[in-house]
């Protein structure tokens, strides 16, 4: 009722303005008024807004400040956010004096030099002297900036030290995986191609891949006894065979790995990238150590995700074929933030995917934990005893728009059935 | 009223033997640059309502998440509003085809096709664009191209929803979000005409400026909507041919299995084939498109705000050198900047630095612009037409919108604010408001020329201060909700509670887009209602300089019924010293003793 109410209003005011420009222009007409000759009155009361408009403008900025500024992001929790605060602050600073100053020039000589008959403008074509100065005065200030901001940017993207804590996140479509090097300290390859319901990000061991050409032969043999046995419609059949030849192609392919795995760990025997894999910690867990460099890498299965803590004031892509680092230092644990910063006990530091990704790009999301040192070592403790386990798909997701995933598993043999493109 | 043209220059011209024209010929298949313009802008007007729905749609959803709303349900059906509910997938397509619609058809064909097509042949003075055949080709290519995005919005599986600037792999594998089916591929096609529009109008527009200036129309007396549409013109055609390479590289990565964009990619359950080929290419080819053209969408705003303002104020332009200055500046410019779209995607950190140190470059000639539109404005003789209002209004939005633009030029910020609502703040304000209203300052400046009646000017305030409140109303409390972290393109905020805060502000932001829509309503029924019933115009309404007044108000083909205009001085005496009148038309002779300025 009430939205046809505002229907009826709505409709009524824009009939009531038209009616209102008609009765204006037909007595404009009856005085022989022109549509093109502003009368004074118009001028002088768009002068008038002219120089009211700034007062609401820069009201409204003030209100938003005011009513808005305790809920933009609170205290950065991270070194380097810590440092680019300062700089947006300094940033701010030159803006808001540069955002006042233009925009009373712009209002106040609007709303003052309104047209009069008696009057005529100045002959004032160019300065060169002035226009030097509002060439030279810019730059000036564009340099300061640019240098700051340089100078940090500089520090934020130097390399890791070789010590820092390095943690993987794994994007795919809506979640978030941690991974953690184990007792090694290193993390494992991996390789896109041996994904499957227990190997969620593909890493790559001696023991995976085994598993993994297995499972393909199994696929394959599946899907060579459904084009033998079952009588199928042609348009099923051929897609069946491509994707019969796609496997078998695929299954080449991680021959070859296991080819190049076998060599690399006869060159280098322990320290063979293949073999670190085997104890590295995947889970639904994100947690990181306080006041310790930490080096994000981050990686994708399917498309571009990007890691986004807004509260660390960090943000990198998730690129598939592509791995992304990004480095820094939390500097206040989740505890403090619920005690003494946001002062909610609920809080939770939270990574967010940032790059649009689907339909349930909005809710692609993981808690993260920030913990003093020795939390942190005994979680640590606690994570390596505990074996991996696939994680259920995300429940808040609906369910037609998710598409077919073999983590949520389907069994192998069901696969040859999934319609791909 | 208008100066009248006194000399003849001999030549008998060609255009000018009249005939009677076809209905056919004269109002679709029309080579006349005039009928030309004015398809583009109907075109566009009716593009951009489809544009403004479509935000008023996921503007409903955001204010008040997951509540059904009889609006969306009559313009979505069952399938993508069930009770009224915004599905997610139309959700990111909505935002998708809004985004394409307004940067590309909106304020891409529709500014720079209505007003270059309008103006080039007027101002330079002659008598059609250099090629009539491929300026009518230019628009019926974007006819079509409008066509095929509108039917893109009815094929199963929704129009292209991987935001308008459809990176891959998103936008390659249907399997990740069906907008990336049949409606990707007609999204493709739509662009590729579109861009074939582009290149034909922009050869033209550069062809016509260079080589059928009349006598005396130096480069140096040319007005400032030409310089701005001539370098706008360059910038189309030396940056579209690189995004339609883009888009051929994923048509084919889309259809034909090769990997130009994907990599490493295991989704449906099935490892993809294609590897070796990187997401970040794309990126690359759509920025060295995507930052020139912003400047595509701005420069012919600013180009038409300078004309009007000058005019209005009955004052010189200040700076007319440093005005076209600024414009090549901010051309070259334009053109090694994109990299400042891309300081998260693992671009290596020092190739990051260069683009900010060349992004930051570009705010001194946008601060000299707006240097010199303040100053014009002082000691000026103001008169308040809806167009000088709404060149005011693009001069505030483009300061507004400039300032922010250096907090995301400055690398070490954009990691904290890259695709938040500050973002989406920023580049409405500063690409969005600027150009619109710099495209509405010219539709009320020029409609006495384009159809020979006058808009309603009270109509025009009402129309005006409304858009201006809401614009700001719309756009700057979403400058703080991205300071808040919350980032562009969610369906909903209601699973993030560090954004309860400010979710209140979409309310605000949403109330106020609604009322902004409701006053184009005033615009849409001001415009035709005048161009129907509107009272005559005059040859020459605003007492202006520049030549496309000295035409008749009734369209002739061939634009001046006699020889063409020869001039003599540049466009902006007003209020010179020593005149009786505070204008002088550019075909008025210099006196003897008379500097040109």
């Amino acid at each position: 009722m009430t939205k046809l109410l505002i229907l009826i209003v709505v409709v009524l005011g824009i009939l009531a303005i038209a009616q209102l420009a008609r009765v204006y222009e037909l007595t404009a007409r009856l005085r022989g008024k022109r549509e093109e000759d502003i009368s004074a009155a118009d001028n002088r009361m768009n002068a008038l807004l002219m120089w009211l408009f700034p007062v609401a403008y820069f009201g409204f900025f003030i209100w938003l400040v005011a009513a808005y500024g305790d809920k933009m992001l609170p205290l950065a929790a991270s070194e380097h956010g810590v440092e680019t605060d300062w700089l947006l602050n300094f940033n701010w600073i030159i803006l808001i004096i540069a955002f006042v100053i233009t925009n009373v020039l712009l209002f106040y000589f609007a709303g003052k030099y309104v047209f009069s008959k008696d009057r005529r403008a100045a002959w004032y074509p160019h300065n060169n002297k002035l226009e030097l100065i509002w060439t030279v005065i810019p730059a000036a200030v564009l340099a300061v900036i640019i240098i700051y901001g340089l100078n940090t940017w500089n520090n934020i993207t130097g390399p890791a030290s070789p010590d820092a804590v390095v943690v993987e996140l794994y994007a795919k479509q809506f979640d978030w995986t941690a991974r953690y090097p184990g007792a090694d300290g290193a993390l494992g390859a991996s390789d896109f191609r041996l994904i499957n319901g227990t190997n969620p990000l593909g890493i790559v061991t001696p023991e995976s891949v085994k598993l993994r050409l297995e499972e393909m032969d199994a696929e394959i043999a599946e899907m060579d006894s459904v084009l033998a046995h079952s009588v199928l419609p042609d348009t099923k059949a051929a897609e069946l065979k491509a994707r019969l030849e796609r496997s078998r192609r695929q299954q080449a392919r991680v021959v070859n790995l296991r080819t190049v795995m076998e060599q690399d760990i006869k060159e280098k025997g322990e320290a063979s990238v293949y073999l670190r894999g085997a104890d590295d910690i995947v889970t639904k867990e994100f947690h990181l150590p306080v006041h310790k460099e930490v080096k994000l890498v981050i990686r994708s299965r399917d498309i571009i995700h990007s890691a986004y803590i807004p509260h660390l004031r960090a943000q990198m892509n998730a690129v598939p074929g592509m791995t992304t680092t990004f480095k820094m230092v939390p500097t206040i644990t989740t505890d403090s933030m619920r005690t003494a910063v946001v002062m909610d006990d609920t809080f939770d530091f939270v990574l967010l995917c940032n790059k649009i990704c689907g339909a349930s790009h909005y809710n692609m999301q993981m808690p993260l934990t920030v913990t003093t040192a020795d939390e942190y070592s005994a979680w640590m403790a606690e994570q390596m005893k505990k074996p991996f386990q696939a994680p259920p798909a995300p429940a808040e997701v609906p369910a037609a728009t998710v598409p077919a995933d073999s983590t949520t598993a389907v069994p192998a043999n069901a696969q040859a059935a999934v319609k791909t493109n | 009223m208008g100066a009248t043209i006194a000399h003849t220059d001999g030549h008998a011209h060609a255009a000018h033997h009249h005939h009677e024209e076809s209905f056919i010929s004269k109002y679709i298949f029309s080579h006349d640059h005039k009928m030309i313009s004015k398809q583009f802008l109907i075109t566009a007007i009716v593009m951009a309502w489809v544009a403004v729905i479509m935000s008023l749609i996921f503007r409903l959803q955001l204010a008040w998440p997951g509540e059904g709303f009889a609006f969306t349900n009559f313009f979505l059906g069952d399938k993508w509003a069930p009770g009224g509910v915004l599905d997610p997938n139309m959700y990111l397509a909505l935002v998708t085809i809004h985004g394409t619609i307004m940067v590309f058809f909106v304020l891409t064909g529709g500014l720079s096709g209505t007003f270059a097509n309008l103006l080039i042949p007027l101002q330079v003075g002659a008598r059609d664009m250099a090629s009539g055949f491929l300026n009518m080709l230019s628009y019926w290519f974007f006819f079509l191209s409008s066509v095929i995005m509108l039917a893109s919005l009815f094929v199963e599986g929704g129009p292209a929803s991987a935001g308008w600037t459809i990176y891959p792999p998103l936008s390659v594998l249907p399997q990740s979000i069906p907008g990336s089916g049949a409606g990707m591929t007609l999204w493709l096609v739509s662009m590729t005409l579109f861009i074939a529009s582009s290149l034909i109008g922009g050869l033209n527009y550069v062809a016509t400026i260079l080589n059928l200036r009349t006598k005396g129309m130096k480069m140096t007396r040319l007005p400032l909507t030409m310089w701005a549409l001539f370098i706008t013109a360059v910038l189309g055609i030396l940056s579209f041919p690189v995004l339609l390479s883009a888009a051929l590289l994923l048509l084919m990565d889309r259809s034909m299995g090769t990997s130009f964009y994907l990599s490493d990619i295991h989704i449906a359950g099935e490892a993809l084939e294609q590897t070796g080929g990187s997401p970040v290419l794309f990126q690359h080819l759509f920025w060295f498109l995507g930052h020139p053209e912003v400047y595509i969408v701005l420069l012919p705003a600013l180009g038409i705000t300078s004309e009007i303002i000058a005019t209005n104020a009955r004052k010189a332009i200040f700076g007319y050198r440093a005005m076209i200055g600024s414009i090549l500046a901010i051309g070259f410019l334009s053109f090694i900047v994109w990299g400042h779209h891309m300081f998260v995607t693992g671009m290596n950190p020092f190739l990051g630095s260069v683009f900010v140190f060349t992004t930051l470059l570009i705010a001194i000639p946008s601060a000299v612009k707006v240097f010199n539109y303040i100053t014009t404005l002082w000691r000026g003789n103001i008169i308040f037409t809806p167009a000088m209002l709404f060149s005011i209004g693009l001069v505030a939005t483009f300061i507004a919108g400039g300032l922010t633009g250096i907090i995301l030029a400055d690398s070490a910020l954009d990691i904290n604010v890259h695709d938040t609502y500050f973002v989406v703040a920023h580049f409405h304000i500063v690409m969005g408001m600027s150009a619109i209203f710099g495209m509405f300052a010219g539709i009320y400046h020029w409609f006495p020329k384009m159809y020979g009646k006058m808009m309603n000017t009270k109509l025009g305030y009402a129309h005006f201060w409304i858009t201006f409140v809401c614009a700001f109303g719309v756009f700057f409390p979403m400058h703080f909700i991205g300071l808040a972290g919350a980032p562009r393109r969610y369906y909903s905020y209601s699973e993030f509670p560090m954004f309860n805060g400010v979710v209140d502000l979409n309310v605000l932001v949403t109330v106020f887009a609604i009322i902004g829509a409701l006053a184009q309503v005033i615009f849409t029924y001001n415009f035709f209602y005048s161009i129907k019933r509107g009272p005559k115009a005059v040859q020459n309404p605003w007492k202006s300089n520049t030549l496309e007044w000295t035409t008749p108000v009734e369209h002739i083909h061939g634009n001046w019924p006699g020889p063409l205009p020869v001039v003599h001085r540049w466009p902006y005496d007003y209020s010179k010293p020593g005149k009786a009148e505070d204008w002088v038309s550019q075909i008025t002779p210099l006196e003897h003793d008379e500097e040109e300025h």
